[in-house]
């Protein structure tokens, strides 16, 4: 199971906690955990990414393992904590007021 | 019994006020959709309690809200709960967020950049959906103004969003820009006489009319003038801010543009200015009397920098000859160190026999007048800034 961790208005329109548990097929990439997201809390579609280019919302970071993903490719493996479930993929809002 | 509800759109929230006939007490729900820009909200005219919300982030981008009872609950009308969540062929649901500009050949291929604020051209992005303005007809079909500008329809209740890309294909769109607030459609008028006749108005590139039910679209903007472009009287890039209709006569509208107030009596073919005697003619909210199609009421606003009342005072201007004349209206509001500004959607009249008429502040408050303006009282104080404001009259 990979672990998803949202920023908390994303939890509310998904009406979950403070993460979410997906399976996902195969080597976990952001790529694919987020089609898993977005498969199993369709509300979440065109939150987190372009719903047609699939391009990361600009405000929205990835972490996993302390590492910043945002500018990886979106179809590199995870690390193996991430798609073991040690540790979580992080959706992250910016800190840019509001 | 009769009774008034008035949804009220917030930098942090949507938040809803209901009383009886009176207008004197008021219960308030919310905030719902806490912590998100509610950009506006507004119920069908056929299904008042069908209700349709734009819920908008600039981190999470965009979600339409619908409700079926009044505000009582809410869902996205792409998912309802308990609605299997991909379709038969494993695609994911969840289309009620999806706004999409149509480049496709059967259109026309409609332009895809517009005039950057340094003049060069700029593709289209969508970024939220300003208004939204549920059919006459039809609860389910609802039309919704967004930024970048066009118009979308629904016709399944808000779960899925298709341009009327006519009006974006019919060739000025090199040459609308964005305002200050961004470049928004942020007006939809709908004929209550011609159902295949609507109005649109876009930050800046003015007015248009549609007269096929939205197929083909033309500029209406004679008689404009505005000083801040490089032709005053071009046929496009005039800073509409606000277009209002009067149910029973659709061919009269009143405009604040940027500066100026506006009529026209011939469906926009022509305007003429009418902002008389008003202290300042700049300001963003215009609205009609419910039963007096001739009685008109803006809040006029310091200036085009300075975008709160003059002098420090709240006033309501009204107008009972269709423009030029103007009376102040404030008992009831604030008349020392004020300096609030009431934006383009955040005012609305309701029908009862005493009309009222409603308006919220970027100061967070909203006040209502049960007696057509002539007194003031605030049904709250202290909500975040207020984006929009509509009543509904129910009976």
């Amino acid at each position: 199971m990979i672990r998803v961790v949202l920023p908390a208005h994303l939890r509310t329109l998904a009406h979950v906690g403070n993460e979410v548990s997906l399976e996902v097929a195969g080597q976990p990439t952001v790529f694919s955990v987020l089609n898993a997201l977005e498969e199993r809390y369709p509300m979440l579609r065109g939150t987190i990414r372009d719903q047609v280019t699939r391009e990361r919302r600009p405000f929205l970071r990835f972490f996993a393992c302390d590492e910043d993903w945002s500018h990886e490719p979106t179809d590199t493996p995870l690390p193996e904590a991430v798609a073991n479930g040690k540790e979580p993929l992080l959706v992250i809002g910016a800190i840019a007021g509001g | 019994m009769n009774g008034v509800r008035v949804l009220v759109g917030t930098r942090k929230g949507a938040f809803i006020m209901t009383s009886d006939g009176k207008r004197q007490k008021w219960e308030v729900s919310g905030p719902h959709f806490a912590g998100w820009e509610i950009y506006h909200m507004k119920g069908s005219p056929v299904d008042p309690n069908r209700l349709y919300v734009s819920q908008t982030s600039g981190w999470f981008g965009q979600i339409i809200q619908r409700s079926d009872d009044g505000g009582k609950t809410w869902m996205q009308p792409g998912t309802p709960p308990g609605e299997p969540t991909k379709t038969p062929e494993g695609m994911p649901k969840g289309e009620s967020n999806k706004f999409v500009y149509d480049t496709s050949a059967e259109t026309g291929k409609p332009l895809t950049t517009h005039q950057w604020y340094d003049g060069t051209q700029h593709p289209w992005e969508f970024k939220r959906v300003w208004h939204l303005e549920p059919s006459l007809h039809d609860p389910d079909t609802v039309y919704a103004g967004v930024e970048d500008a066009a118009i979308f329809r629904s016709k399944d209740g808000g779960k899925s969003w298709h341009e009327l890309a006519g009006l974006r294909g019919h060739g000025t769109g090199p040459k609308w820009q964005p305002g200050a607030g961004g470049m928004c459609l942020h007006t939809i008028i709908l004929d209550p006489k011609d159902e295949k006749r609507m109005y649109i108005a876009i930050s800046a590139a003015g007015a248009f009319r549609t007269d096929d039910g939205g197929a083909t679209w033309k500029p209406i903007n004679r008689g404009l003038r505005s000083q801040y472009i490089p032709n005053p009287e071009a046929e496009v890039g005039h800073c509409v801010h606000h277009v209002t209709m009067h149910r029973s006569r659709p061919g009269v509208l009143f405009m604040q543009k940027h500066w100026d107030v506006m009529r026209s009596d011939n469906a926009g073919d022509k305007w003429t200015e009418v902002s008389g005697d008003l202290p300042t003619d700049f300001g963003f909210a215009i609205d009609v009397h419910a039963h007096e199609p001739e009685t008109i009421y803006v809040v006029p606003i310091k200036s085009d920098s300075e975008h709160y009342v003059p002098d420090g005072k709240l006033r309501v201007y009204r107008s009972k000859s269709g423009g030029n004349e103007w009376e102040a209206l404030s008992k009831g509001l604030p008349q020392s160190n004020c300096y609030v500004n009431i934006l383009r959607d955040a005012m609305a009249v309701d029908s009862l026999d005493s009309c009222g008429v409603y308006f919220g502040t970027t100061g967070g408050q909203v006040y209502a007048s049960a007696d057509a303006g002539d007194s003031w009282a605030a049904i709250v104080r202290d909500l975040p800034a207020v984006l929009s404001v509509e009543v509904q009259t129910l009976k």
